[in-house]
Formats: C-alpha cells, sequence, structure tokens
C-alpha cells in the first residue's frame, strides 16, 4: 500500500487518488486550490494595512445595516462593519492554522521517521502509541484543554496541533518505512550512515512531498477545528474578529438577520475548501502515480 | 480466526485501559482545583481541605486513579465536585440523545452518498459525474454547525416548518421527536455525507477497472449488474473502513451540532462540564467518547475478519 494513503482529509477520511478524467490534463485542483488559498492570504495581509472601518467600532445607530456603497458586506448586530472584521477573521484563522500545523510538522515528523527507522519492535510499541493518540480527535482535545487551562486562541492552537502530532507522525512513519527499503538508503548504509544523518540526509528529503500535502490537509482541519471551538466560545475571544466567533453571533439574531452567517461562513468554507484542493493538486503533482490513470 | 479476534480484543482493552490513565492524567495536571472551583475565591484553607478530603482529592494520585477508573466498568463516574450530583446516570442519558443523533445522521450520510458517489464514478467522464463530484467537495468543506444555521435559517425561521431546537424523548410524542430530530440530523449528515460519497466514488472508481469487474461485462453483463454482483463484495471493506471513522468524526461532530439546536446530549453535557469549570464530568464524558472512537476501531478490525476470506485463511 502506497504510503500517501495514509493522508486524510477534513473529515478524517483518507484523501483518495483518482480525479482520473485529468490525467494529462492541467492540474485544476492544484491552480484552484492555490487560488482560493490566495484570495484568503491577501484578505489576511492587506488586513494589517487597511480595512474600510475599523473592525471593533461599534455604532448602534448603524445595526444590521445591509450592503451599501459604505459597508459593502453591511453591518452586524453592534453595527460593526462585516467586511473589516472579516477581513481581521481571516488573519485569525491563518495564524491558528500555521501554528498549529507547524506544532504537529515539527514534532509529529520526527516522530514518525524515527518510528520508522526503529528496530521492528519499538516500531510496533510506538505504532501502538500512536494509534491511542489517534484516537483523541483535535477537536475533543482542545475542549479538553480549555477546560484544564481556559479557553483562549493560544490554548486553542496548541491543542489543535497536539491533536495534529499523531497525523503527522502517521504519514512521516509510512514514507520512512518506503524510503528505507530504497536501494540509495541501502547504499547509504552500506557507506556507514546512519541515525540522524540518514535521516535528514536521504529520509526527510524523500517524504517531504508527502508531508506537504499532509500540511495543506491538516491546515484545512485546523480551521475547521478553530471554527468550531471559537463558535462554542472555547477558541478566540470576543470582540477578537474570528469567524466561528462571528457565526456564533449571528447565531443569537439568526431570527432578526440570517445575512449575519453567510460571509463567515463563506470564508470558513472558501478557507476549507481552498486548501483541500491544494492538497489533492500537490498529491497529484508530486506523485503522478496516484493522480489515477488506467 | 477466533484467534485473531482474540488478539484484537485484547489489544482493545489494553488500548482502553492506557487510554484511561492519558485522560486522567491530563485532567489531574493542576492538582487541587476542584475544590477550590466549587467553594469560589474566599473559602479558608480549612473548608478546602475538607472539601477535597470530601471529594477524595488529597489522596495519592494513583489511588485516585484506581478509584476512578475501577468504577467505570460498571458506569460509575464519581459525583461531580460542582453539582454534587453522581456523573453516571448522566450520561447513560445524554449518550441515548447522542446516539439517536448519530444513527439518524449515518442514515441520512449513507442515503446521500451511496447513490451519488456510485452514480458520479459510473459517470467519471461526463460532465454530470463531475459536478457530482464538485458539488461533493464543496460539502466537504462546510462545517456542521454552519450548516445546521443555515437550516435553521430556512426551515426553522423563514418556512417555519420545523422546530430551531430542543428536544422531546421518542417515548412521550414520536412526531416532535422526529420533528425535532431532523434538522440536526440534516446538518450532521448532509456534510458527512458529501465526504462519504467521495470515497464511494473513488472505491467504486478503483473497482471497476478490475479484472473481475471486465470479465463480468465480457460475459455479458451491464454495467450495473456487475458492480451490484461482484463488485459490492469486494467495495465492503474499504467502505468498513470509512464508515467506522465517519462514525467517530459524527460523534465529535454532534459535539458541536448538539449545542446549534439546543440537544441535550453528550456533547452538551460536556460543554456544559467546561463551562462551569467540572473537571470530573469531563473527564467522564471524554472517557465515554475515547472509548466509543477506540471500540469502533476494534469493530472495524474484527469486521475485516469476517469480511475477508483472506484475512481469516491467514489466522
Amino acid at each position: 500500500m502506497s504510503a500517501a494513503r495514509d493522508v486524510v482529509d477534513a473529515t478524517g477520511a483518507p484523501v483518495v487518488a483518482g480525479t482520473d478524467e485529468t490525467a494529462g490534463v492541467a492540474n485544476w485542483s492544484l491552480w484552484i486550490g492555490g487560488g482560493l488559498v490566495g484570495l484568503v492570504v491577501v484578505m489576511a495581509l492587506v488586513s494589517f494595512a487597511w480595512t474600510p472601518y475599523d473592525p471593533y467600532f461599534v455604532d448602534v445607530t448603524n445595526r444590521f445595516g445591509g450592503p451599501s456603497p459604505t459597508n459593502l458586506l453591511g453591518t452586524d448586530q453592534f453595527g460593526r462593519d462585516v467586511l473589516s472584521r472579516l477581513m481581521v477573521g481571516a488573519r485569525t484563522t491563518l495564524f491558528v492554522g500555521i501554528v498549529s500545523v507547524g506544532v504537529a510538522g515539527v514534532v509529529g515528523t520526527p516522530l514518525g521517521i524515527l518510528m520508522g527507522m526503529a528496530p521492528a519492535w519499538l516500531h510496533r510499541i510506538l505504532l501502538r502509541a500512536n494509534d491511542l493518540l489517534l484516537a483523541f480527535p483535535a477537536l475533543l482535545l482542545a475542549i479538553m484543554f480549555a477546560a484544564v487551562f481556559g479557553p483562549s486562541t493560544a490554548t486553542a492552537m496548541v491543542a489543535i496541533g497536539i491533536g495534529t502530532i499523531p497525523v503527522f507522525a502517521r504519514i512521516a512513519r509510512s514514507g520512512t518505512v518506503q524510503v528505507m527499503s530504497s536501494e540509495y538508503v541501502l547504499a547509504a548504509r552500506s557507506a556507514g550512515r546512519r541515525g540522524v544523518r540518514l535521516a535528514v540526509r536521504h529520509v526527510l528529503p524523500n517524504i517531504a512531498s508527502l508531508l506537504l500535502v499532509q500540511a495543506s490537509v491538516s491546515f484545512a482541519i485546523a480551521i475547521l477545528a478553530e471554527a468550531a471551538l471559537s463558535f462554542l466560545q472555547f477558541g478566540t475571544p470576543s470582540p477578537i474578529p474570528s469567524w466561528g466567533l462571528m457565526l456564533f453571533q449571528a447565531q443569537s439574531v439568526l431570527a432578526v438577520n440570517p445575512g449575519l452567517t453567510v460571509w463567515p461562513g463563506v470564508g470558513i468554507a472558501v478557507a476549507v475548501l481552498g486548501f483541500n484542493l491544494l492538497g489533492d493538486g500537490l498529491r497529484d503533482r508530486f506523485d503522478p502515480r496516484l493522480a489515477g490513470h488506467q | 480466526m477466533a484467534y485473531q479476534l482474540l488478539v484484537r480484543t485484547a489489544t482493545f482493552v489494553v488500548t482502553v485501559v492506557l487510554a484511561s490513565v492519558l485522560v486522567f492524567g491530563f485532567m489531574a495536571i493542576l492538582p487541587g482545583s476542584a475544590a477550590r472551583v466549587s467553594l469560589g475565591v474566599n473559602a479558608t484553607p480549612e473548608a478546602i481541605a475538607r472539601v477535597e478530603a470530601d471529594f477524595g482529592v488529597d489522596r495519592p494520585l494513583p489511588v485516585q486513579y484506581l478509584d476512578w477508573a475501577a468504577g467505570l466498568p460498571t458506569g460509575d463516574f464519581g459525583t461531580s465536585y460542582v453539582t454534587r450530583r453522581v456523573i453516571g446516570p448522566a450520561i447513560v442519558d445524554r449518550l441515548l440523545v447522542t446516539s439517536w443523533l448519530v444513527g439518524a445522521s449515518m442514515l441520512v450520510a449513507l442515503v446521500i452518498a451511496l447513490p451519488l458517489g456510485t452514480l458520479a464514478a459510473v459517470r467519471h467522464q461526463r460532465p454530470s459525474g463531475t459536478v457530482l463530484a464538485g458539488v461533493s467537495q464543496v460539502g466537504v468543506a462546510v462545517p456542521s454547525f454552519l450548516a445546521g444555521l443555515l437550516l435553521i435559517a430556512l426551515f426553522a425561521v423563514k418556512l417555519r416548518w420545523l422546530p430551531s431546537g430542543g428536544w422531546t424523548p421518542p417515548a412521550r410524542d414520536p412526531v416532535a421527536f422526529l420533528r425535532g430530530l431532523l434538522l440536526p440530523s440534516l446538518a450532521l449528515g448532509l456534510v458527512q455525507g458529501s465526504v462519504l460519497a467521495r470515497y464511494v466514488r473513488s472505491t467504486v472508481l478503483n473497482i471497476q477497472r478490475e479484472d473481475f469487474i471486465r470479465t463480468a461485462r465480457s460475459k455479458g453483463l451491464r454495467r450495473w449488474q456487475a458492480l451490484v454482483r461482484h463488485g459490492l463484495r469486494n467495495a465492503a471493506i474499504p467502505i468498513v473502513t470509512v464508515l467506522g471513522l465517519q462514525l467517530s468524526v459524527l460523534l465529535v461532530g454532534a459535539v458541536v451540532v448538539e449545542r446549534v439546536f439546543t440537544v441535550p446530549g453528550l456533547g452538551s453535557l460536556l460543554l456544559d462540564g467546561v463551562a462551569n469549570r467540572d473537571l470530573l464530568l469531563v473527564q467522564g464524558v471524554v472517557m465515554v467518547l475515547v472509548v466509543m472512537i477506540l471500540a469502533i476501531n476494534w469493530a472495524v478490525d474484527v469486521l475485516y475478519t469476517v469480511l475477508d476470506p483472506r484475512l481469516r485463511a491467514r489466522a
């Protein structure tokens, strides 16, 4: 079985190769995914320099304003500009994603390589331990963290990151196992290269593409988890703009103004779709065999 | 086969024990806080000491762990430090509600995914197949709580067909029960259905290319006949795997969706526990959820051995 099979998507289901119709055709997933991710990134970057209004500025006389030339996407129940909050929310989303995927990658990758290079008995034990940790989904772990340490963006990021470590460890492990049985590693080992040097010089570069694909997909999972946590008020605290929190606040006025759910919802969906497609596209790019031809 | 089942079951039990150590250890990171939380900030040290003795949290951690873990198999999760109520019965009540929700969502997901996924695979070189694949890709990106909000906005606020939340036990009023169950299970099931549809599609695509399907077709069977007679059995294993995964995902997803629809399930209990800093309650609910996830994995493993004659023969 190919190691790439161990890449899982936003919902835990294995990412499946096989948009066969595109064999030899342009890699649409890569371009569309990259475009959507780019959109979110640009929005977040621009928000550092400029937003139409102060995202925290409350103007109760202007509550529930519909889209207008002054407030392009309207205003919320406190009269705050939705577009400004959406832009700053993109920042929160990307920040949480970068930190949690970073934590997971930096800790999980060496663990996985270690697992893959370890002697058989140790390999088995570590694999079992990893399976045990996989039974703690990131969201559940984040809720536990919030219970013990109190809710905050930092707690959410760290918890999501820790929850994603076993995912990276697993993908790094299966990649390493494949690489370790290859002839160039055999050659390097017979030339006396062992341990960390072997891992860094030969294993890591060869599993990098696999890790990049997983990072993209894990980013999407982290975005979903952060949104859910903020929605449950266990993540980013009010009044800091975050898409999940915007949805929570929209729910309380759903009967009056259901339109407020639209933009933060679109934001989350675009970001998640973008990273999922980017992951698919990268996988097809790096491993054309998996692009599913006949 | 019996030997394999035994090994898998033993592994399952050991994993559950290790998981309980992890959950307990994590919740015990902040020692003594339970009494302080339950008495408030102005409590005297003597009062805190008395309450800690009451709760038994002044004992060494291993003793506390064994005490807690020994109760688990009998459904004894201890007494909440905050509400002073027994936790076990509450968990059982709430678990029943969550089971209804997860079961109904799984049904929704299957009803959507099996036909759509198969259709998308059979038509994969035609525009309709591509559109179906695209729709499911978008569905995957919608969080279930967002789907819930949109469903409430449409069916509860605008059309006023269904309640926006709440829960009626099936025994009290079956119709109200179903009406209340419909939106939350759609919210969870629609999203999971998209994921499952993607999986069904690729499984069917892979199977279509198998030699035994080509043989069946060349023997004169139509594409559908070949898929149903020869394909289904071979698709069973990957689909059982993903169903298991989906069930775990639904359990965790229910936590959020229950909050959207104010459904008094396990998730609501967990979130209330977190809000009240009721650590023992959180510990109990998390343990139940993790054991269920592990049990699902174990069941999938067992089903493998039953479904795949090759695995059976190896034993």
